[in-house]
């Protein structure tokens, strides 16, 4: 984890150390998910508002969660921006915090998200307040609308949920990560502590781990490689990774011929008969 | 996608490591797509008045058993007994009875078990879909329908009276409850009415012809097998436990997201294996006769089919968390769904 003050991730004006936001699903039990948040050092993590038992029959998983941890409630199940307003507001009503992370997805094949609707449901948010992070297709037009909307992040996907096929959409996020000024979170898909590595070398500002953490063999020793992971990948990124070279150096310059000969006429500096 | 011929080959292989070799593939996916979770439900058969005349079903209107249906005050007393379980998924069934179970009474099932339950599903016999729509505005938010068997031959054989008989009209249900809204759809077959292959293959077939047209629901399969009904065998063919490992097997590998259930059917030694395979999905606590959970005594009772598995709640979610598994009983509540 970095601690460098000086490198902190900053989303709508707080803080963050570490740049390792972990999702809640699919662990095995509520001990297991607090042993993995421990050992992920994670300062933000996401939770779906439909798993929240309302009603206080079960254990609550956020009895587990440190204070100093942001929660960030998701709307998953939204299959449009109305489902995505209500679910956030639903989210504040209970007592959450106004953070969201809006999941708009029709999708219940893939869990392909519908970037325009997620641009609506942020738009519609932010003017109610909340600090919008929406999950999207890494899409350069809906990025800017995002963030035009007053999202705090855009978080694109690396590859479909849980499918742990990695960074399948890398051009498209670097693209992304040149253009956007905002923190670009990469979620989805990454399935291995080397591919989240490999998304901070590209200079992502963070990414969210789920479905890797939650179904390895032992959740809190994963999310422990996946935090060095990221770190070993943002201080690379910072450190300025040798750029790749398509071929060799050529042994005669392109330029070479115009330093060769110091009397050639080429050398002269322009003279300007006035 | 499994081709009839794959799926053919994988269930009259004997081969014990081919099965394995299904099983480890449909346990890997469910891990991947699911973790270790296991969403509970329960049902409430509110109405067993039936018009239509099923062969293999309990409730056929040719069998002579006390017919019942809750009032408003019996069915606040029997969702109270299962949401002070902790359920928080409920399911609500009717015989196949459109004029002493109409829509308004199940209308008004649904608003009162709003009191109770987050969310709320339908097995009811199929209607219309703005009848879906005023149901899922109510608040109920799935449906629940099995086309029994996709061998229309088979199918007339079954099936001799009422909109039952209707084969398309049962065929399209599920579409109907999509174009209305709803959420979450359960579509199966009754294994032991026909050649199982046949069958699974044509199931497949209409759930992805529903995947590519309403991708915004969410699909779950079941497969329930015939079984006794006060001791009486009305099954057909039987399906043996082998069989029926590999069909919850290729189905979780040809549907890796969809959830799987299954219900009270099978005992709690095959259900306890299933959940490791690709089962997503359990009824728990089930009782299907109506009135069962506070009405009538169990002599009184007549049940639509026996149960097999007799854990109380409490039970099933000590084991499930022995075996490292974690019971989901909040997985949606209602958004306004208006």
């Amino acid at each position: 984890m970095n601690n460098s003050q000086s490198d902190n991730l900053i989303i709508a004006g707080k803080n963050f150390t570490s740049r390792f936001l972990l999702g809640t699903g699919k662990f095995p039990n509520k001990q297991a998910l607090h042993e993995a948040v421990t050992a992920s050092g994670s300062e933000i993590i996401t939770v779906a508002l439909r798993r929240i038992d309302l009603e206080r029959h079960e254990e609550n998983i956020l009895e587990h969660i440190p204070d100093n941890i942001t929660l960030l409630t998701n709307t998953s199940g939204a299959r449009n921006a109305k489902e995505a307003v209500r679910i956030a507001r639903l989210a504040r009503e209970s007592g959450y915090s106004h953070w969201i992370k809006v999941e708009v997805i029709n999708d219940s094949k893939y869990l392909l998200p519908d970037n325009a609707e997620t641009v609506k449901a942020t738009e519609a948010l932010v003017k109610e307040g909340f600090t919008v992070l929406p999950y999207m297709y890494p899409d350069l037009y809906f990025a800017r609308e995002l963030a035009a909307a007053g999202a705090a992040t855009v978080m694109p996907l690396a590859s479909p949920i849980g499918s742990n096929r990695g960074l399948k959409t890398k051009e498209f996020i670097e693209i992304l990560i040149h253009e956007i000024d905002i923190p670009i979170i990469v979620d989805a898909g990454l399935g291995a502590p080397s591919q989240a590595a490999a998304v901070m070398e590209m200079g992502a500002d963070a990414v969210l781990i789920n479905t890797a953490v939650a179904t390895a063999k032992h959740p809190a020793n994963m999310a422990r490689a996946f935090a060095q992971a990221i770190a070993a990948g943002r201080t690379a990124f910072l450190s300025g990774l040798p750029a790749e070279k398509a071929d060799a150096d050529a042994s005669s310059p392109l330029t070479g011929f115009l330093y060769e000969n110091p009397k050639s006429e080429i050398r002269r500096k322009p003279e300007y008969r006035i | 996608m499994f081709t009839l011929q794959d799926i053919k080959n994988a269930l009259n292989t004997e081969d014990p490591q081919k099965t394995e070799h299904l099983a480890r593939q449909a346990a890997h996916l469910t891990r991947q797509y699911f973790g270790r979770t296991i969403a509970l439900y329960t049902p409430l058969y509110i109405s067993n008045y039936c018009s239509s005349h099923c062969t293999y079903c309990g409730f056929n209107s040719h069998h002579t058993i006390a017919r019942k249906k809750l009032s408003a005050q019996e069915i606040r007393q029997e969702a109270k007994i299962i949401a002070d379980m902790g359920i928080e998924d409920i399911l609500l069934l009717t015989g196949e009875s459109y004029e002493s179970a109409p829509l308004s009474y199940i209308i008004e099932a649904v608003q009162i078990c709003k009191d109770f339950f987050p969310h709320i599903g339908l097995e009811i016999y199929p209607v219309e879909e703005n009848e879906y729509r005023e149901l899922f505005c109510t608040g109920a938010d799935s449906v629940t329908v099995y086309q029994e068997t996709y061998n229309r031959r088979r199918y007339r054989e079954v099936h001799l009276a009422g909109k039952k008989q209707d084969y398309d009209f049962r065929y399209h249900t599920p579409e109907r409850a999509a174009k209305a809204g709803m959420r979450r759809i359960s579509m199966g077959i009754l294994l032991g009415l026909s050649d199982p292959a046949e069958d699974i293959f044509a199931l497949f077939e209409h759930l992805r012809s529903m995947e590519k047209r309403y991708p915004g629901v969410e699909y779950s399969l079941s497969f329930p097998r015939l079984r006794k009904i006060k001791g009486r065998d009305f099954a057909l063919c039987t399906v043996d436990d082998i069989t029926f490992t590999k069909i919850i097997c290729l189905a979780r590998i040809a549907f890796p997201r969809i959830g799987i259930n299954l219900s009270t059917r099978e005992d709690a030694g095959f259900r306890n294996h299933a959940i490791e395979l690709g089962v997503t999905r359990i009824s728990a606590a089930s009782n299907t006769a109506v009135g069962g959970y506070s009405l009538e005594t169990p002599q009184e009772q007549e049940p639509q089919f026996d149960i097999a598995d007799q854990r109380s709640f409490e039970d099933i979610m000590k084991t499930l968390k022995h075996k490292n598994f974690d019971p989901v009983l909040t997985d949606w509540r209602r958004i306004d769904n208006t």
